[in-house]
């Protein structure tokens, strides 16, 4: 292990990556044809399958994941991995959910759970980054503080009837024809814009994947490694808040036990939609088509009817599994063995 | 003197001692053990017995760890066992029988070993990240579990399955028995041969490993194995405790529990070095810990956020860079500083 190596590079690091070229975009393609094709098999399966709304449901039922597996992008894209969204999925609605029941003003709240839910997330990634602690294990306590806290601040769920949430929760944004979509998926959309300007556009986004690709090179270039390390949490955290927030808009309630295991829901998201666990390639947009391929296989499992939800959880497992291995299988042409 | 202070059981023994005597000052039978029906009770037996499944899953997670590896799914499979074993009493033809529930403790373990064996082939054979590769069991496994029970708590009666967690043997708990004799033979097993070096030098370096006439693959894959086995069994003990299977719940977050205990033992979570008897301790503190937490009269919903404090407290000690400032604050600059152990 040379001096300059901060963390053990892992020993099957392709050196030289077969994504080149055009060759980048063929893990989201993939997702993409599955996604289409899934959707195909749907309307030839099921009347009534082929239709704008059920696509439009698909967001407008998964707005919060969007966000979190946005927020994931990020810290994948570094190497890193965060475990505590869900907790802090959930933290988020406590605290919306406390506030509001006392009385607070609502623009006030989501401020207050944006401002904890960034927070959270910067002293995790500070004590990665100055620690040099794996991010799983400083993740995976912050999964259990998170949680924790939900529990102290109330162990029953809370009700949210305050009328900015209940009319947020109830608008419908009509679009041509009968469509329409919910405030959320405009959020949720807008959250993903964002992510994709800065991490295309943007220096700091350049940094990102340059730390994904090897971070001592990084280093050496004389980028902001700790500075951008530290902040990926950060938006990690404040995607998680947000997607509180939308959760919230859904459910209008607050319970200690909600989002439990959203994070390997948003880690499956960001895997299936074509980015490398190991870091340095993959898109947002990838992430956006992996929570359109996790929410078809929730949506057949309903129009199904004979198949229990638990299914979903086994069939998102298994979804994981097989992209793994095709990473697996992208990677291992140019392994230095 | 300053050998022993340097040992590094020293400080996680002291923190037993002293959760122990904390709780002592508040509830004065609390150290004190008595015979009752030819049984030992009092809230030390409480602790050891509570603390079995911990102990349990916490002896396979140290080997995976040593060997660089970690295994989130053990939770998952310690539901999984609970949940074959009671399935299969529930629906035998003749539930209370002793014969039933050694089928059923039988098909509970083939179950912890076959998952096991699964996250070992993603880890050995397949070469995924340890942490990815336990994650698709960690998602999927309550899926299975749940799918197994048909979404239901399954609840049983047959007094020789419930022996497991609940039943005495030479006035001792069973589940204690079963622990200590698992820590026993895995001890003798590790430390007595070089099993225990060989899965350290793995953790230290695979490819070197193998390179020097190690098969690195068959080893890693072993504490794979034997992971699933310890949760195989802990699942046994805990659906046996409260004679049914509960899918979602049985062993929630028992897989920080186990992390926590290999880490408070001294044993470093980039691999090469472990200490059972140190994981012992660090089961028993976290078992402590929990008691305390009733006892002081703190909503037991705080335990969650002790834990998770104590887990973060305790890697931010053990990092180099901690330990660097703490030492440069100690000792004169002129001393050379002591080599790293393998970081």
């Amino acid at each position: 292990m040379s001096v300059l190596t901060r963390t053990p590079a892992p020993l099957d690091r392709p050196r030289m990556s077969p994504l080149r070229g055009k060759a980048r975009y063929a893990p989201t393609l993939a997702t993409l044809g599955l996604f289409l094709a899934m959707f195909a098999a749907g309307a030839v399966m099921y009347p009534g399958f082929l239709s704008g709304q059920v696509f439009l449901n698909l967001l407008i039922d998964n707005t919060f994941l969007i966000v979190l597996a946005v927020g994931m992008t990020f810290v994948i894209l570094t190497g890193g991995i965060d475990l505590s969204v869900g907790s802090v999925v959930a933290l988020s609605m406590m605290i919306a959910a406390a506030l509001l029941q006392a009385g607070w003003n609502p623009a006030a709240v989501i401020v207050l759970v944006l401002l904890t839910g960034a927070t959270f997330g910067l002293l995790m990634g500070l004590v990665i980054q100055v620690f040099e602690i794996q991010p799983f294990i400083v993740t995976l306590a912050g999964l259990f503080l998170a949680r924790g806290l939900c529990y102290v601040i109330s162990v029953d769920s809370i009700t949210v009837t305050d009328p900015f949430f209940t009319s947020m929760a109830q608008a419908r944004i009509p679009l041509v024809g009968r469509l329409f979509v919910s405030p959320g998926v405009v959020i949720a959309l807008l959250v993903v814009a964002v992510a994709f300007y800065v991490l295309h556009q943007t220096r700091f986004g350049r940094t990102v994947y340059a730390i994904g690709g090897g971070e001592s090179s990084a280093l050496l270039m004389g980028l902001a490694v700790p500075r951008t390390k530290v902040l990926v949490y950060g938006i990690s955290g404040l995607c998680s808040s947000i997607a509180g927030i939308l959760f919230s808009f859904y459910s209008l309630s607050g319970y200690s036990l909600a989002a439990t295991g959203l994070e390997l829901d948003a880690i499956a998201a960001v895997v299936v939609g074509g980015t490398l666990l190991t870091g340095g390639y993959g898109y947002v947009l990838g992430s956006l088509t992996g929570v359109l391929v996790l929410g078809i296989v929730q949506t057949f499992i309903s129009y199904e009817g004979t198949l229990s939800s638990w299914w979903t959880r086994i069939v998102i497992g298994a979804l994981l599994l097989v992209f793994i291995l095709l990473q697996k299988l992208f990677t291992r042409k140019v392994r230095l063995t | 003197m300053s050998a022993l202070l340097r040992h590094r059981l020293t400080w996680p023994v002291l923190a037993l001692v002293l959760l122990l005597l904390l709780n002592q000052l508040f509830r004065a039978d609390f150290l004190s053990v008595r015979v009752q029906d030819g049984h030992l009770y009092g809230s030390l037996i409480d602790i050891l017995r509570n603390g079995a499944p911990t102990i349990l899953i916490a002896l396979g997670m140290t080997l995976v760890i040593a060997s660089r590896g970690i295994d989130l799914s053990v939770g998952a499979v310690a539901a999984i066992a609970g949940a074959v074993s009671c399935m299969y009493i529930y629906s035998s033809p003749d539930p209370a029988s002793l014969q039933t529930a050694a089928t059923a403790v039988a098909i509970a373990v083939v179950a912890g070993l076959a998952l096991g064996a699964w996250n070992g082939f993603l880890v050995s054979a397949i070469g995924i990240q340890p942490i990815i590769a336990t994650l698709v069991l960690m998602t999927a496994g309550r899926g299975l579990a749940q799918l197994v029970t048909d979404g239901q708590i399954i609840s049983v009666s047959n007094d020789s399955y419930q022996a497991i967690g609940a039943g005495y043997f030479l006035g001792l708990p069973i589940s204690i028995l079963i622990a200590a004799a698992a820590f026993g033979i895995t001890g003798l097993l590790t430390r007595r041969t070089a099993l225990g070096t060989l899965i350290e030098s793995v953790g230290i370096n695979p490819v070197a490993s193998r390179l020097a006439g190690l098969d690195a693959r068959t080893i890693t894959w072993t504490v794979y194995v034997f992971s699933g086995l310890c949760a195989a069994v802990a699942g046994l003990m805990i659906s046996s405790n409260v004679t049914a299977a509960d899918a979602n719940n049985a062993g929630l977050y028992i897989e920080m529990d186990a992390i926590l205990a290999v880490v408070i033992g001294g044993t470093s979570l980039a691999g090469g070095r472990y200490s059972l008897v140190g994981t012992l301790v660090g089961a028993l503190i976290i078992q402590t810990l929990t008691t305390t937490v009733y006892t002081l009269g703190v909503p037991p919903e705080a335990t969650l956020v002790f834990k998770a404090l104590v887990v973060i407290i305790v890697c931010l000690l053990q990092s180099s860079r901690a330990r660097t400032l703490l030492s440069r604050r100690r000792r004169p600059v002129t001393e050379p500083s002591r080599p790293k152990v393998a970081a």
